[in-house]
């Protein structure tokens, strides 16, 4: 058989040609739809929630003006008659976060510039780990130590001069709880950041008869700024989630105040105190608590989305 | 018989003959007129026919125009600086640059006759049939009778394992060197040794072709002779087609060479690779048609 | 974005801030005066580390010292009962190992399908594969408590109307915790290398055969570890359970995917809540079981990872 016969009697000669496939492959194609689906369960999950949160806070507003809920300085919505001003319960989520980060910022960024710049390999073995542990602490952990422990230590210290000290509840022992609770954010986000600016910055300077101090607080710590930045918002984003701690050392009642020594309530006190699994849906109170969700999730989604594009560019400068 | 051969070295080397005129212009020594002469019968048959062959990837070219018969149970081999498409053009052979989802292929490649990319063809089936080894040797992660059984397990090859195992092995003169230590994790070899796997691990599933990008390149003099020894042994059983930077070894091991340079557009800014010529590798060598593959091989260029 | 930002100029003007400053300060500043300022520095760098370590070890060691009375064998055969003397974990352990169980059947899959997908078969740049990182990303950052209500509004009630069981709980926990499972994988899946890949096809073998059996298997090291952590995530969150129906007092243990459920961080809240001094005991040595539960995970995690990793 010649080469010009074969190519000549060809397919037709032959039942199938070799370069086709046995048998037809279908089960690639289901695989493919299967993976696929997988990956969907995430903008499903978002989905679902944005919807679940959506329909209930419109029927809310429905019922009750955007400018009470916004700017009314009176909440109680559980009782009759109710009031319906988101204020106080703002404010108390604020005032936390603020102390909150008052405690975590200097931590959080003095730990990332020793790892990043300080510290030696045996430093980073111990450190690093430890920092994994606080970061894998359960919340009500950190609520019990607000409760049990901050606060009785809070009272004890108090100068008389700054008025009454802290009652059982209140703003300070929560702050404190979660700012340790979110160290681990600030510093291993910023330890990201301040490792990726290229060493040959550092170097520069070093040449230059700069001392670690300079280099890290001159050079470094500038150019990673927005990573920085990053993940201080981030840091904060998760404190004005954090449920447990407000629940358990900060108290209940809504209060509109910046006084650290008195008791508030939280956003997330407020909707973990009253969504239990007796609240019938379509009553005004199940919406009050989706329209204080949607809230909630409205201000940590406008944190997440700035700090993921400020971390996209301190990326994009340095990779 | 030995007239029709030498006819047909006459009319190529009438063909390849022709006036360098298009210097400025990389000339192409195989006539188009080439393909439609139906062979001698007694020609060995064509595994691959490339017809005006060009890739893109996305909207840069980097092969254009390659047109040139492979032919079975020969070695050819591509050579051509580094930029001018050989490592594309094999890719085309077994349709590896499927995977990349950007590149394109214009013109035609027949393998045994039938289009390579027609609607019909299944890419797994081809890579059946048109084996590859790589520049850097890829064992897998496991034993090396693994690595070896791998490819008859997933295509259902019936007959025992082991024996299958041994004869790739002995394919790949591989076996007296790790016959006591076939469990033994692949990692633990020489880089020589490893792509000697690669090499058994390509047999075993009997391929018609395989082809081979650089295969030696990552490997020391040695461990690079043995495998050229090797190819003058599979050549029996099947067709290869390697890309090697080292024109020596082309020398040494290949049939046919064919010879690529890089050409730039007016503005300098696009590059590809287009075929100068193809030929006997002796003649390649030693009395080739063009200038440019003169300089290429004498080492004036490179 | 980059329209108005070019990265080598930011870069550029970056190192040329740097530089300026550095120099300036070299060149104003007196040599004593920086030995100290440097030393200064970095004991007070030091210092703020310390502050965080000695803030957990206080922590812990409250919990431990407070809850030392009731970390005995009582404490794991005890039910919840009103009685702080007869109050025990053990049905909370049960309900925390079968919501756990569900939560490992849900997120292995679909975490491991989800990274397949994104790492192997999407074409990067498609807007589906788009849409799901952001998608991702965002998840992992919205508040537990949130979770909580979707599992009130779409699984308990709404469409799935499960009602409030522990499958509801496993839910509710396995969709707060995916999105750590999918980038563990996807780290694991990308580390094997794209040549292992290629020498696979290059046999004949189809996608699917090449990523069951060379991809998968190298990659699992490392999905395991993801696994665990997001396990170990989810054993400690009790924000999202809150609103899920929790039984308060459970007189049977849970026994099946169907039935009330407790679980440990609930009934330590609990206890935390209650105003006798002995409840507050049994919550301390409850967050202490807890802990230890949390390190051992974490660390197997990293053991693991580091015993089967594979090296390329």
């Amino acid at each position: 058989m010649q080469a010009s016969d074969i190519a000549a009697s060809g397919p037709a000669a032959f039942q199938k040609s070799r370069l086709e496939a046995a048998r037809p492959r279908y089960g690639e194609r289901v695989i493919y739809y299967l993976l696929a689906a997988c990956a969907a369960v995430s903008v499903v999950t978002t989905t679902a929630i944005v919807i679940s949160l959506l329909i209930p806070s419109l029927e809310f507003f429905g019922e009750v003006s955007p400018a009470d809920f916004f700017f009314g300085t009176d909440w109680s919505p559980t009782f009759e008659p109710a009031s319906f001003g988101v204020l106080p319960i703002v404010v108390g989520t604020l005032s936390v976060t603020f102390w909150s980060l008052l405690f975590a910022i200097p931590i959080g960024l003095g730990a990332a510039i020793y790892l990043s710049e300080y510290a030696g390999r045996r430093t980073r073995k111990v450190v690093k780990p430890i920092l994994e542990v606080l970061a894998g602490v359960p919340t009500v952990a950190f609520g019990f130590f607000a409760l049990a422990v901050i606060t009785p230590a809070v009272q004890s210290v108090w100068p008389g001069f700054l008025g009454d000290g802290p009652g059982i509840f209140n703003v300070l022992a929560g702050g404190l709880a979660i700012g340790l609770l979110i160290v681990p954010i600030i510093a291993s986000v910023s330890e990201d950041a301040m490792t990726a600016v290229p060493g040959g910055l550092r170097e520069g300077a070093y040449a230059m008869g700069a001392t670690k101090m300079k280099v890290a607080t001159r050079v470094v710590f500038p150019a990673a700024l927005s990573g920085i930045v990053a993940s201080i918002i981030l840091a904060a984003s998760r404190a004005i989630g954090e449920t447990m701690v407000v629940l358990l050392a900060v108290g209940n009642t809504p209060n509109l105040t910046f006084n650290p020594t008195e008791a508030i309530q939280a956003m997330t006190a407020f909707i973990a105190t009253v969504a239990t699994g007796d609240i019938g849906t379509g009553t005004i109170t199940y919406k009050t608590v989706f329209a204080v969700a949607l809230l909630l999730f409205a201000m940590t989604l406008v944190m997440n989305l700035l700090s993921i594009r400020l971390v996209r560019k301190y990326r994009e400068v340095y990779e | 018989m030995e007239t029709d051969l030498t006819e047909e070295r006459a009319d190529e080397r009438a063909t390849a003959r022709r006036p360098d005129a298009q210097l400025d212009n990389p000339a192409i020594a195989v006539s188009p007129d080439h393909f439609q002469r139906p062979g001698p019968p007694n020609m060995k048959e064509k595994v691959f026919e490339l017809e005006g062959i060009s890739v893109s990837y996305g909207d840069n070219l980097a092969v254009k125009d390659v047109s040139m018969d492979i032919h079975q149970g020969e070695v050819t081999a591509l050579i051509g600086p580094s930029g001018c498409g050989k490592s594309t053009l094999i890719r085309c052979l077994n349709r590896m640059n499927d995977l990349v989802p950007s590149a394109s292929v214009e013109g035609r490649l027949l393998y045994h006759g039938e289009d390579l990319y027609g609607p019909k063809v299944d890419p797994v089936q081809v890579r059946k049939l048109i084996g590859m080894v790589f520049q850097k040797p890829n064992p897998f992660p496991k034993s090396i009778y693994d690595n070896i059984a791998f490819g008859p397990r997933i295509l259902g090859m019936k007959g025992d394992m082991d024996e299958i195992v041994e004869k790739a092995l002995r394919g790949a003169a591989l076996w007296d060197e790790v016959k006591d230590r076939l469990d033994t994790n692949a990692f633990g070899m020489s880089g020589g040794q490893q792509q000697r796997l690669c090499i058994a691990r390509c047999i075993a599933v009997e391929p018609d072709v395989i082809l081979m990008d650089e295969p030696c390149s990552a490997l020391d003099p040695i461990s690079t002779g043995k495998i050229e020894d090797l190819m003058m042994e599979m050549k029996r059983d099947f067709s290869i087609v390697i890309v090697t930077h080292n024109m020596q070894q082309a020398a040494r091991v290949s049939d046919r060479t064919a010879f690529l340079m890089v050409e730039l557009d007016a503005t300098e800014q696009n590059r590809w690779g287009r075929l100068v010529e193809y030929d006997d590798t002796e003649k390649i060598f030693t009395n080739p048609s063009s200038a440019r593959t003169e300089d290429y091989v004498s080492g004036k260029v490179g | 974005m980059s329209d108005q930002f070019d990265p080598r100029s930011a870069r550029a003007r970056i190192a040329v801030a740097g530089a300026k400053s550095v120099t300036a300060g070299v060149l104003s500043d007196q040599p004593r005066k920086d030995v100290v300022r440097n030393t200064l520095f970095a004991s007070v760098l030091f210092f703020a580390i310390a502050i965080a370590l000695v803030a957990l070890a206080w922590l812990v060691t409250d919990a431990l010292i407070e809850g030392a009375p009731r970390l005995n064998a009582d404490l794991f055969t005890n039910s919840s009962s009103s009685l702080p003397l007869d109050a025990g974990l053990k049905g909370a352990i049960i309900g925390t190992a079968w919501i756990m169980a569900f939560v490992a059947l849900f997120i292995v899959p679909i975490g491991i399908g989800a990274a397949l997908f994104l790492e192997e078969y999407a074409n990067k740049e498609s807007r589906l594969a788009r849409a799901v990182e952001v998608n991702i990303q965002n998840l992992a950052a919205v508040p537990s408590i949130i979770y909580g209500l979707l599992g009130l509004a779409f699984i308990a009630r709404g469409p799935l109307d499960l009602g409030f069981v522990v499958l509801t709980a496993s839910i509710t926990l396995a969709l707060l915790v995916l999105p750590i499972v999918i980038l563990v994988a996807r780290e694991a899946i990308r580390s094997v290398p794209p040549s292992i890949r290629e020498g696979s096809l290059a046999l004949g073998a189809t996608q699917w055969q090449t990523i069951r059996r060379q991809v998968l298997p190298a990659a699992i090291p490392g999905i395991a570890t993801g696994v665990i952590l997001a396990l170990s995530r989810a054993i400690g969150e009790t924000a999202p359970l809150l609103p899920l129906g929790a039984a308060t007092f459970l007189t049977t243990d849970p026994s099946g995917p169907f039935s009330s459920f407790t679980a440990m961080p609930l009934v330590i809240f609990n206890w935390v809540k209650q105003p006798q001094e002995e409840f507050q005991v049994l919550a301390a040595a409850g967050i202490i079981v807890l802990i230890l539960m949390v390190v051992v995970m974490n660390s197997f995690a990293i053991y693991l990872r580091n015993r089967f990793e594979q090296r390329w």
